[in-house]
């Protein structure tokens, strides 16, 4: 448990220390294009690979599908095309999640 | 600091409420899918007063709650938060703060206030924008935050459809970056290679993997002269 909370500290310290830096560092360093580039290609990278694992990763090496899960993602897809915003977006994929687990 | 119209207040407060409320509602996810899946309330709470980054910490719980070792969860979470720094070029071009100010300004420095700063067309408006979505950001997120967790210790989440709130903000979080051809099929790139690994590599692993999709791209000679920007936030 000791070694969560070190590693959580780390984490969130880091964390806000990048936001620092992005303050502090002379503008050359973060305005060159290939920094910009890797930078802006990042979390596009990261976060798919994140909706990926928290739809397909059951933990322990195993792969799984909750279809009510993807129900909801797919849900969310359809908010996300007709231009909802965060708030929509996030209510349609809990509800429809949450409504097919307490029918099924 | 020049002083704006209230006139001028009200749109940018609106809006900043309207992007409160999600952060209400998605750091109570947070809280309680933290507190869910057996961190603590403390832990949950030191994740949004210090880390403060929506996806940084969803990154840090969910590697650090898989089985392997928490500290596979750091280089996720830090490597989530890298766009921050970018976004904090943009903000001290508008606010340039200086001394002490620079420590509670960083605190501040995410997707929304720099989405929120850069839509305005004045610089008061744009200081102004920045302060209050950070503001009012920052206390809703607590909020949600200690609401979901004390709740997660005695709901199960996924009653309530939580599992699927994560991948549906980090789908909405990419979405204006596909617009463009490159993010796109880094986005897929990234998706692939993570879940290629899940069966053979240790948790926290897949992340980082995708992260070098990234870099590999983005360091790539490219024909067109486009830059690339840190995402966009709608």
């Amino acid at each position: 448990m000791t070694g969560l909370w070190v590693a959580l500290v780390i984490a969130a310290v880091g964390t806000y220390l990048l936001k620092l830096a992005g303050l502090s560092l002379p503008e050359s360093v973060l305005n060159q294009p290939r920094v910009q580039r890797v930078a802006g290609l990042l979390p596009a990278a990261m976060l798919a690979a994140l909706v990926a694992l928290e739809l397909f990763d059951g933990g322990a090496g195993r792969y799984t599908v909750d279809w009510r899960t993807l129900a909801g993602f797919g849900a969310a897809v359809i908010a996300l095309l007709l231009r909802r915003g965060f708030l929509v977006v996030f209510l349609v994929a809990i509800g429809v999640t949450a409504l097919l687990r307490l029918v099924t | 600091m020049s002083v704006l119209a209230p006139t001028e207040r009200g749109p940018i407060v609106r809006a900043a409420v309207g992007l409160g409320l999600y952060a209400a509602a998605f750091g109570a996810t947070f809280g309680a899918v933290t507190t869910g899946s057996g961190m603590s309330v403390a832990q949950a709470m030191v994740l949004s007063l210090v880390m403060f980054s929506g996806a940084s910490q969803f990154a840090f719980v969910g590697v650090a709650v898989a089985g392997g070792s928490p500290f596979a969860a750091v280089p996720a979470a830090l490597l989530l938060g890298v766009r921050n720094a970018f976004y904090g070029v943009v903000v001290s071009e508008v606010l340039h703060p200086r001394g002490g100010r620079r420590f509670l300004t960083a605190h501040f420095v995410l997707d929304e206030t720099t989405a929120m700063t850069v839509a305005q067309e004045q610089p008061p408006a744009k200081r102004y924008a920045f302060w209050a979505t950070g503001l009012i950001l920052c206390v809703l997120w607590q909020l949600g935050t200690l609401a979901g967790a004390i709740a997660g210790q005695a709901i199960n989440p996924s009653d309530f459809g939580l599992d699927a709130a994560a991948p549906a903000i980090y789908l909405a979080l990419l979405w204006p970056a596909f617009k463009r051809v490159a993010p796109r099929w880094v986005a897929v790139g990234g998706a692939a290679v993570a879940l290629l690994l899940v069966p053979i590599a240790p948790s926290g692993v897949p992340v980082i993997a995708a992260a070098g999709v990234a870099v590999l791209v983005g360091l790539l000679p490219s024909r067109r002269r486009s830059t690339e920007r840190p995402l966009e936030v709608s």
